[in-house]
């Protein structure tokens, strides 16, 4: 493979693993030359390798399309991404310095909302958000903390900085492939695992389960744990499964459950009735109970929310979580993490320009070529205009939306994303883009995956990662450099 | 347990059984083929009408060939008895309890599946037919050992049981049912004693049962016999015997079970204690028959009990 990595050419764009040509970043650096000693038919063998563990594994994921549902195998790249542990340290600080905010946030929002009477934020951003719940008002879940799993999107740019792209606080997806991914490479590449010092990953499913368990209502007894699925249809069943599984919950759908009239929620079993305490659910608020949001979910329980409320059962995350998912909101979090914590973030925002505001609004409008426009409350990377990628009807038709309702759109400048090796065809390397979400949870205590979920758009030049929309994905490597070190001089000490 | 996941567990055991009785099936028609004589014209189409399949082929072919008949039993995806369709229902019922059924079971049933997709045509076609079914058997059999050895043995397990025992107690009356059928094609044939050992020997090796047959009866292999040892015996685990009599020891340990319970012993009483092995032809498939539709009876009765449509 030595002459394919040495045509690779990372110009133009900061590139994960190499700087140069020809040269690999200190953390990829025994990577890279391992890689260059295989062959174009060993990558193509281990290429195959990867795609026949991913179907004996039956890590899939589904698409809606006009002909119905299909069920795919997960679509993965076995070039790993490769981020050194010094700067992944600093990056986990700022996410969980993230993430508390956002929680105390929530919390005023839906308490005495002192964020706003103290002017820092503008109330008709609430007001107008479509997905704050009057339905929550005055509730004061445990430990304060309303998102307790929240994948975040952090890209790097050209400056090889990693910037939060948005919070994803409602059901944030893709951890179970962030695990999947690594067993996958280790059957593809075990050499590799003995050289290099590549962090663990595998304690996030324990995490999650402490960090439900810590909300559960019930203390003096082992808690009842369920993920609630929207079933098998859903594109992330796969996940769903998955993590009960991991966690040893009970996986239900919303006909397994039934709320009693003592306000408690119980699971359907072949035994009765059994109490539920805790439910990590995978449903948007809206379709949680009918009784409450949309009256003909038939996914939800009806009764739900009068549990919750009465603190029968805890929720994760907890309705009305979303509200800071908003990307209006997301424009404001430096303030926010600044008004509750008295810290400077620690993380920086994308630029963002708010499209209620006139001036800015003026701006984007001028320059929606050169501009991302994003729907305020979307996720999925729907709805969405790439400028530079757009054509002059598609910008038309954003202006117009824009101008009808500009508090529901945000522009942010086109990032020059980072690429990294991906293989293209059977074995050639070439830089493709790509993004990175770590996720977070918080309740008690609070936990950030090592690395996280590696998103990689397959084509050449696309900004677009998401697996819906032909993105594939990454194996991500946080390795200590320094512990190469310090295994020389424990040994010089040795001698 | 919540009740979906014991039905989809108990589904799951059911196919994955049918899987591997169906195998076994077509193998004893397979291996029937090397050893009677030449001019014994077998049908295949037996197979469809023991199965009560009829309708639903006639629907789709014309032609009651060897070839349509593998066709319909191994790939056809809207026949719930072939291999490709059960195989499709394990895989949905195990992707839908991956938090209870161990993980390996889950790849393997995906490996499975991808060996059948890729090799069906070996199936359809005579030449590599046995290497095709003994594959299937074989992989079918792993599964079900992993279970053993893997599962915790607690209520999940139970409901597997109960599917495994309670399908494998209906495939083994079909099974027999097979060997009667084509028995009585061959009464007007001149080789029909031999042609008959023959057939029973093979339905014995079908389903592995012939060593046990001999240790436990120290007899040749003889009609009463072979019928008698795969319904009354209550230690071959194919037997129906020993099947009502698994179902009974899930029974004692779930919840609830007294209906089923006393299902199964209404079958025991009526139809094994004072079963007559000198019963053959068209009185022996009445009979199986019989079974047959008191096992379905006693599938209404578990669903209700422990799978109900609560309201």
């Amino acid at each position: 493979m030595q002459n394919s990595w040495k045509a690779y050419d990372p110009t133009g764009f900061y590139d994960e693993l190499i700087s140069t040509p020809g040269n690999a970043r200190a953390p990829a650096k025994k990577l890279i030359s391992y890689l260059k000693t295989l062959s174009p038919e060993d990558m193509e063998i281990r290429r195959n390798a990867a795609e026949a563990t991913i179907q004996a594994m039956g890590v899939s994921f589904t698409v809606y399309t006009d002909e119905g549902n299909i069920d795919r195998s997960w679509p993965f790249d076995i070039i790993p991404r490769v981020i050194s542990k010094r700067q992944w340290d600093q990056t986990a600080e700022g996410l969980k310095q993230r993430l508390q905010a956002l929680n105390l946030f929530i919390d005023d929002l839906y308490h005495d909302q002192k964020i706003i009477k103290d002017g820092i934020i503008p109330e008709f951003v609430l007001k107008q958000s479509s997905n704050y719940r009057k339905e929550c008002e005055g509730i004061s879940p445990k430990f304060g903390v309303w998102a307790h799993i929240c994948g975040t999107d952090l890209v790097r740019d050209s400056d090889g900085e990693f910037y939060v792209l948005e919070d994803n606080l409602r059901v944030p997806s893709g951890v179970s492939y962030m695990l999947e991914n690594r067993s996958i490479m280790k059957r593809v590449f075990p050499e590799v695992f003995e050289q290099v010092d590549i962090a663990p990953i595998g304690d996030y499913p324990a995490r999650l389960f402490d960090t439900l368990s810590a909300l559960s209502p019930n203390q003096e007894k082992k808690p009842v744990i369920a993920v609630l699925t929207p079933g098998i249809f859903n594109s992330a069943y796969f996940e769903h499964a998955f993590l009960a599984q991991q966690m040893g919950a009970e996986l239900v759908e919303g006909s397994d459950l039934v709320v009693g009239d003592d306000d408690c929620v119980y699971m359907k079993t072949i035994a009765g009735l059994e109490q539920v305490d805790v439910i990590y659910r995978r449903i948007d608020d809206l379709f949680l109970d009918p009784e409450v949001f949309n009256p003909d979910s038939v996914l939800g329980v009806p009764g739900l929310m009068r549990a919750w409320r009465n603190g029968k059962v805890a929720l994760a995350n907890a309705p009305g979580a979303g509200v800071a998912d908003d990307k209006v909101v997301y424009a404001y979090v430096p303030e926010v993490i600044k008004y509750y914590l008295d810290q400077d973030p620690i993380l920086p925002n994308v630029e963002t320009y708010l499209c209620y505001d006139d001036k800015q609004r003026e701006y984007v409008l001028a320059n929606l070529d050169k501009l991302v426009v994003k729907p305020a409350n979307e996720s999925g990377g729907y709805g969405m205009l790439v400028g530079p990628h757009s054509t002059k009807k598609e910008r038309e038709t954003f202006a117009e939306l824009i101008k009808a309702k500009p508090r529901n759109y945000i522009a942010q400048p086109t990032l020059a994303l980072s690429t990294a090796p991906t293989i293209v065809g059977k074995h050639t390397p070439e830089p493709r883009h790509l993004d990175l979400r770590p996720f977070i949870l918080q309740s008690e205590k609070s936990y950030v995956t090592t690395g996280g979920l590696t998103r990689v758009a397959m084509k050449k030049g696309s900004l677009v990662v998401n697996s819906s929309q032909g993105g594939g994905s990454k194996d991500t490597w946080i390795v200590d450099t320094d512990a190469d070190k310090k295994t020389q001089q424990s040994k010089k000490v040795d001698e | 347990m919540l009740s979906k996941v014991a039905e989809r567990i108990y589904w799951a055991a059911r196919y994955l059984e049918r899987i591997e009785s169906t195998a076994r099936l077509i193998s004893i028609y397979d291996k029937l083929l090397f050893d009677l004589p030449r001019s014994v014209d077998l049908s295949w189409y037996n197979l469809i009408e023991i199965n009560s399949l009829q309708e639903s082929f006639n629907e789709r072919y014309s032609v009651k060939d060897e070839r349509n008949v593998m066709k319909f039993l191994l790939g056809d995806e809207s026949n719930p008895s072939s291999v490709v369709y059960s195989l499709k229902a394990v895989r949905e019922n195990v992707r839908t309890t991956r938090d209870v059924i161990p993980a390996d079971v889950w790849y393997a049933i995906n490996s499975l599946n991808l060996y059948v997709k890729e090799h069906l045509m070996q199936g359809v076609n005579r030449s590599k037919r046995y290497e095709f079914l003994t594959e299937v058997i074989e992989r079918c059999q792993q599964i079900v050992g992993i279970l053993h050895s893997d599962m915790p043995h607690d209520e999940a397990w139970e409901f597997l049981r109960m599917g495994w025992n309670l399908e494998r107690a209906d495939m083994t009356s079909r099974n027999l049912d097979a060997a009667v059928a084509a028995i009585m094609e061959m009464s007007d044939v001149d080789d029909a004693v031999n042609s008959h050992q023959i057939i029973w020997l093979n339905l014995l090796r079908s389903l592995n049962a012939d060593q046990g047959y001999r240790r436990c009866t120290r007899n040749a292999v003889r009609s009463e016999g072979v019928v008698d040892y795969l319904v009354t015996n209550t230690d071959f685990p194919r037997a129906i015997a020993y099947c009502l009599k698994a179902l009974q020891m899930s029974c004692a340990r779930l919840p609830n079970s007294g209906l089923v319970a006393e299902g199964i012993q209404s079958i025991e009483a009526e139809c094994l204690e004072s079963f007559d092995s000198k019963l053959s032809g068209q009185p022996l498939r009445d009979y199986l028959n019989d079974v047959q539709i008191r096992i379905i009876n006693m599938h209404q009765t578990i669903r209700e009990t422990w799978f109900p449509a609560w309201d």
